[in-house]
């Protein structure tokens, strides 16, 4: 009996021994790639950005934390006591597309790459065609940000929902989450890679784009840093856009620029969210398209030219 | 008389051990042809892999709204296809049920690489596998793919030890008897491997006590990893995802798909390594009936899938429905839905077609059907998005999977089979110990 105890307790001994070699072993293998993970930068670069006082601030980029730069910090938290939203007016858009072509141009897209598109609409056979700008609804209860598996797209205090392609693993699972379509990926090396090579990553334009990650709608944060309008408000002609601030309840018209009450707007406009049954809480508010001035006008040719039928494609 | 009997043992002992250590020892010409052929495949697969690291997932026919491919349905498929050793040896295990011994090894050999290629078509499917650290680093718990990593990687380790444990005894036997008949390397695998085993009675107890442990572990961890699998789709909200039965859908389809590889395999290995003596048609006969059981609870999972939303008719999942009952996934769903699962049930009812090879054939076709269900279950959902899809080229609407994307997809798959393939020849398929102690041989005095 005795004798049978301690082969046991030998082979249990030497079961163990063995088991912890290859735990350890396996410890190693890992943490050498932690360590391998963690990028060198170029110890003499300088890096300028505005801080929150709005001043120039330079820091060596050896300074910043391996993991996330200044600007991705300051990217992240957003602007503190903000909380942005945009209303589009559907009675005004022509489809003019300028808008997309000021974003694509800003976030360096392809022409197929939408942060915000125009889509022609129709709720019903008989109640007629009209023009919807759709940009990321930013919503207060993001599906798109729960599901992210490394914190890569997140929602900052303004309530902008932006997603850091330093951190973005490139699963799509944030596309899949989306039911706005809102989300884009970049399948192939981006537009303009190479002059954007030595650029430093600004999470708050999302360039330079780079390949295998997401890009998306970031209601031009960068602009709003510094107090400017978006780059699709800015840009439209017809008068479509309204942008500004929920807190101060004040919205300002991209093209006239008057600014209004956000709340006698959207009171008085009837406004409404899309697919509010979703439960997404979106930042973006649509006028309904009624006493339309101009007449519903679509050539057949789609953004990229291409010939595409005026029936909204849903399946 | 007692000597006699110590004789009779020893002779069968012998025979048990000859037979199932033969195919251990043996050279194979058809075994190697398939080594060739499947490295043929990884290596194909590989090369189309580089390409599509140099110039990004742009190489397959992937785009921002068909955002996940063969890729990730293959995944799934993996996933599905693991669970059977969890199936096999746990649940049917469990409850006392004794003619799985021939068959449980099998079964977590199965899981064992099915589930690592699972882990490794996710990767692929990542934009920046590079970063897959990230997932470490910056884990987001709230993330249902922080779950997956966790549950994938627990099973993995389960599966390991599920294989492992029990093969202990006979790792002991091989150390034993095939000093000399097998290359060094591989004795001296086997003789790390067996961890010191003598198998005295402690160390039965032992396996024994850590194996129940292990069984009954298992369960909740295979129900977890295919459910959370299940929650990639169901926790979006989209139609033909948003389902609240996609949990319990995908674990009920997750054992079809299983069965049907058991069953192939078995075929396989027992006309391969001649075991006609070992796997016999009882065992395919009770493994056609578990087919049938099982599948049938997944056309129950089925019906529930289809026939609620199909009542209700609500926009989106109106659109969802007529693409795959009339739509431009229709043939895809009705062949898959006849040949892996209506006509494998109709066909399993007979007893004549629970023998080796027409069971055979009824596995492959729910293999086959299982990784086409995967594909119908992730793609057209995600063609048909909640607003229009417009300003896009318009193969922008719809999924052709490219050359290259489908050549590395076949590489993941040869590789589980090359996995598979290597643990079938490196370790005795039918557990020695548990056959020997099955035909009342006392094999404890042989080590």
């Amino acid at each position: 009996m005795d004798q049978n105890n301690t082969t046991v307790s030998t082979t249990r001994r030497g079961f163990l021994k063995k088991f912890g070699v290859t735990l350890g072993t396996l410890g190693v293998v890992s943490a050498m790639g932690v360590v391998s993970s963690c990028n060198t930068t170029d110890p003499n670069k300088k890096f300028r950005f505005l801080n929150a006082e709005g001043e120039w601030v330079e820091v060596d980029v050896s300074k910043m934390d391996v993991h996330l730069t200044e600007l991705q910090k300051r990217g992240r938290e957003g602007i503190p006591g903000k909380k942005f939203v945009m209303v589009i007016d559907l009675a005004k858009c022509q489809n003019a597309r300028q808008c997309m072509a000021a974003c694509q141009t800003a976030h360096h897209l392809k022409p197929e790459q939408h942060h915000i598109n125009v889509l022609r609409m129709e709720n019903d056979e008989r109640t007629g065609h009209y023009f919807m700008p759709k940009p990321c609804q930013h919503c207060d209860n993001p599906p798109c940000t729960k599901v992210c598996p490394v914190d890569a797209t997140f929602q900052r205090q303004d309530g902008i929902v932006l997603i850091d392609n330093e951190r973005c693993i490139g699963c799509r699972f944030c596309i899949a989450a989306c039911p706005y379509s809102a989300r884009i990926f970049n399948w192939t090396e981006p537009k303009h890679y190479e002059e954007d090579t030595d650029r430093i990553y600004d999470v708050e334009l999302n360039v330079p784009q780079k390949k295998g990650t997401i890009s998306k709608c970031l209601f031009s944060a960068d602009r709003l840093r510094i107090g400017k309008l978006p780059y699709c408000v800015s840009a439209c002609p017809n008068g479509v856009y309204w942008f500004g601030d929920a807190n101060e309840d004040v919205v300002t018209n991209g093209t006239s620029k008057e600014s209004t009450r956000l709340s006698t707007l959207l009171e008085e406009k009837g406004a409404y969210t899309l697919l509010p049954e979703l439960g997404t809480k979106p930042s973006v508010y649509y006028l309904p398209p009624r006493d339309r001035l101009i007449k519903y006008n679509y050539d057949g040719k789609n953004y990229l030219g291409e010939d595409e039928p005026d029936k909204p494609h849903h399946g | 008389m007692s000597e006699i009997r110590n004789q009779d043992e020893k002779a069968v002992f012998e025979k048990i051990k000859e037979d199932l250590l033969t195919p251990v020892k043996t050279k194979y010409w058809g075994y190697n042809a398939l080594i060739v052929s499947l490295l043929t495949l990884i290596a194909a697969a590989l090369y189309a892999y580089y390409f599509q690291l140099r110039d990004g997932l742009g190489v397959t026919a992937m785009t921002d709204y068909v955002s996940w491919g063969i890729y990730i349905a293959s995944f799934v498929f993996f996933v599905a296809v693991a669970l059977v050793g969890m199936l096999i040896s746990a649940v049917v295990g469990l409850v006392g049920q004794k003619w799985i011994t021939p068959v449980g090894r099998i079964a977590e050999m199965i899981a064992l690489a099915f589930v690592m290629m699972a882990g490794i078509i996710i990767v692929i499917d990542m934009g920046r596998p590079d970063r897959l650290l990230n997932v470490f680093l910056h884990f987001r718990f709230q993330s249902p793919i922080f779950w997956d990593v966790t549950v994938v990687t627990t099973y993995v380790a389960i599966s390991t030890l599920l294989l492992l444990l029990p093969m202990l005894p006979d790792l002991g036997i091989m150390r034993n008897h095939l000093k000399g008949e097998v290359p060094q390397w591989k004795w001296m695998l086997y003789n790390i491997l067996s961890l010191g085993w003598v198998g005295t009675p402690k160390q039965y107890q032992i396996l024994h006590r850590t194996l129940r442990v292990l069984l009954i572990l298992i369960i909740p961890v295979a129900m977890s990893i295919h459910t959370v699998t299940s929650w990639l789709s169901a926790l979006t909200l989209r139609a033909g995802w948003d389902s609240t039965i996609f949990g319990p859908y995908y674990v009920s389809g997750a054992f079809v798909a299983g069965s049907g590889a058991v069953l192939v395999a078995m075929y396989f290995i027992r006309r391969g390594y001649k075991l006609q003596d070992y796997i016999t048609d009882y065992h395919f006969d009770k493994m056609g009936k578990l087919m049938v059981l099982v599948s049938l609870v997944y056309l129950y999972f089925n019906l529930n899938e289809f026939l609620v939303p199909g009542y209700k008719m609500k926009t989106h999942d109106a659109i969802h429905l007529h693409t795959l009952f009339n739509g431009e996934y229709s043939l895809m769903f009705w062949l898959t839905q006849t040949f892996g699962l209506i006509l494998p049930i109709v066909l399993g009812l007979f007893k004549k077609m629970r023998k080796p090879f027409p069971l055979m054939l009824i596995g492959a076709s729910l293999v086959i059907g299982a990784w086409y269900k995967r594909v119908i279950i992730i793609v057209p959902t995600l063609i048909h998005a909640h607003l229009p899809i417009q300003n896009v080229p318009k193969d922008f609407t719809e999924y052709n999977p490219t050359g290259m994307e489908v050549t590395i997809t076949i590489g993941v798959i040869a590789t589980a089979v090359l996995i598979v393939a290597i643990l079938a020849k490196l370790f005795p398929v039918v557990p020695i110990w548990e056959t020997a102690h099955e035909k009342g041989v006392d094999i404890e005095k042989d080590l």
